[in-house]
């Protein structure tokens, strides 16, 4: 089901002029705070309305402000995980996931209590009462309230930043079934790189109330200028790799990437398994001949496709290697003097590979 | 306790529990209004609204009770609109005790439920609306059970204060027995005439039993709500 939406919509000072289009998977909205992401979200919702725009999920029209259209969020059907759970306080658990199924009449239902309770592991909380639960188990009956409410797209709003990483760890498997298994179409609030690296199938990057980049998530975070200030040490590029072999006896695994194979520490999963990569920029060296009697195993050539600008003394420098988008950090003075420009080919010696979750896989080969 | 009280003062503990009663489940659903109304809405007149409703606060009672004969006596113009048209006396009536109690502790209950529609977090709601509720229905499913702790209390202060109304309603609807002498007019009367204390003796224990079992089956109740809703 395709979402189109393009709102603009002032709140005091702030104006929000943002528009993209997601036609399925996960579409996470990445910015820092107070880039608008959450009015985008809520916009969405039918929590707030924009003065002018146009929203439409699927065949319906949830905002048409030139034609006067403006559908309560009571009809919009779209479930929404708040970062806070919003838990009903005087309900039980049971109670709560049952809630949006007293208004939905003859509709198709995207999870039936069983499979949607099955599915986030809630089944022993059914009649304790939200005030009793842990962070991350109110966390999950929320995604589960929202989805036996039958929504035709999911809305989380930072379902994971009021959590530790153990909980952190624990949501996110639920997260990537409900975008792989139920298929339901997800618009996913957050500016932590990782759960954007572990979950988007699409990224809208947010920049005070614009929408500065939007694309598949590979190409986005490849790119050289959404990362500004600390977050620079986060930049990196996504890559989808295929597991191709294991070689036991040096207890690694071999990963095939359109842009070369890649050795990593072993892993125990099967042949042929998809694995999602984050190779963090600061982790990628460049050479512009083969390199030759190195210890790092992990060398992938490419070409220069664009060069950061900045004034400081590091710059991002984006590769394509056999398109796969890498980016890499390097000196300014090395650009000077090796020199590095657009189209000259060099091998990205990369000294660090993470899972797309964030976990490390520490200096591999 | 018919051995204990003289059938008088009994009348008079029965009218005055009637009263109260009637009085706080009449204003129920108008304080509800008034307090939604003041809480949440945004309308010209609205501190306009606030301050008359909570005039019998401040005012002398007797005036209250003054304001009332002139508005809803028999020839008065809404008295006798009402006595006309519905049939309905309010004037020195137990009908008439109802509505000056009524007034005098309808203060009471918009504050109290007032104040407990404000302390509710409205993101709640919203997020009911998100499930699919109807504004509706989420008053209903949300919104009214969070407030109900508000509303218990909004009821016992009435009640407490119906039956301890005096100024307004003697003034009102008078001092009648069997038909207007409320636990405290009798005493009140009680304490004019010769021989009379034993029996005003007799009224002031009922009334502070009645206040203290008041007071504790409030307690008892507001505790099983506050359980009920997990705060």
């Amino acid at each position: 089901m395709s979402l189109e939406v393009r709102v603009r919509h002032r709140q005091g000072g702030f104006l929000l002029d943002a528009g993209f289009r997601s036609t399925g998977g996960l579409t996470v909205l990445f910015g820092r705070s107070g880039s608008g992401k959450t009015t985008l979200a809520n916009a969405i919702a039918g929590l707030n309305r924009p003065g002018e725009g146009v929203i439409r999920l699927g065949d319906t029209v949830l905002l048409d402000s030139a034609r006067d259209i403006f559908l309560p969020a009571h009809r919009r059907r779209i479930g929404y995980v708040f970062q806070d759970a919003r838990l009903f306080p005087h309900l039980s658990v049971r109670h709560n996931l049952a809630y949006g199924t007293w208004f939905t009449r003859n509709r198709e239902t995207v999870a039936e209590l069983d499979q949607a309770i099955d599915l986030l592991g809630i089944g022993h909380l059914l009649d304790r009462r939200p005030s009793g639960l842990s962070g991350g188990e109110r966390q999950r009956v929320a995604i589960g309230r929202a989805l036996m409410a039958s929504p035709r797209l999911l809305l989380m709003d930072e379902p994971l930043a009021s959590l530790d990483e153990a909980r952190k760890a624990e949501i996110l498997p639920f997260i990537e079934r409900l975008r792989d298994e139920v298929g339901i179409p997800i618009v996913y609030v957050s500016h932590a790189v990782a759960e954007v690296a572990r979950l988007a199938t699409t990224v809208v990057v947010l920049a005070d109330g614009r929408v500065v980049r939007s694309g598949p998530a590979r190409q986005v975070m490849a790119s050289l200028d959404i990362f500004q200030g600390q977050e620079r040490a986060e930049a990196g590029a996504l890559l989808d790799t295929r597991l191709a072999g294991h070689e036991p006896a040096y207890a690694l695994s071999v990963l095939q990437a359109p842009a070369g194979r890649l050795l990593v520490p072993l892993l125990d999963r099967p042949v042929g398994t998809p694995v999602r990569l984050r190779i963090r920029a600061r982790d990628v060296t460049l050479a512009v001949c083969q390199p030759d009697g190195l210890s790092a195993q992990n060398i992938l050539p490419g070409r220069i496709t664009a060069i950061g600008r900045t004034d400081g003394p590091v710059v991002d420098v984006q590769l394509d290697c056999a398109g796969d988008l890498l980016i890499a950090q390097v000196t300014r003075r090395a650009i000077a003097t090796l020199p590095l420009e657009v189209g000259r080919p060099v091998f990205a010696i990369v000294k660090s590979i993470s899972f797309a979750d964030g976990s490390d896989m520490g200096p591999p080969a | 306790m018919d051995a204990w009280l003289t059938p008088q003062e009994w009348t008079a503990v029965l009218l005055s529990l009637r009263v109260a009663t009637v009085a706080t489940l009449w204003s129920l659903p108008f304080g509800l209004l008034v307090a939604m109304l003041l809480a949440r809405g945004r309308f010209p007149g609205r501190a306009l609204l606030d301050t008359l409703v909570h005039l019998p606060l401040v005012l002398p009672p007797v005036v209250t009770g003054y304001l009332l004969l002139l508005t809803f006596g028999r020839r008065a113009p809404v008295g006798g609109f009402l006595a006309e048209q519905f049939g309905i006396v309010f004037a020195f009536r137990w009908t008439g005790a109802v509505l000056a109690c009524a007034i005098m502790a309808f203060p009471l209950m918009v504050r109290a439920i007032r104040l407990s529609i404000e302390a509710v977090d409205r993101r709640l709601e919203q997020a009911a609306g998100t499930l699919g509720a109807h504004p509706a229905w989420v008053f209903l499913t949300v919104t009214l059970p969070l407030i109900l702790p508000g509303i218990v209390a909004g009821m016992i202060l009435s009640f407490a204060k119906a039956l301890g109304e005096f100024g307004a309603t003697i003034t009102f609807v008078s001092n009648i027995p069997g038909e207007t002498q409320t636990l405290p007019s009798a005493i009140y009367t009680l304490t004019q005439i010769p021989d009379g204390e034993a029996g005003a003796m007799r009224l002031v224990l009922v009334a502070v039993a009645i206040s203290m079992a008041a007071l504790i089956g409030s307690e008892l109740l507001a505790r099983r709500v506050q359980r009920r809703i997990g705060a």
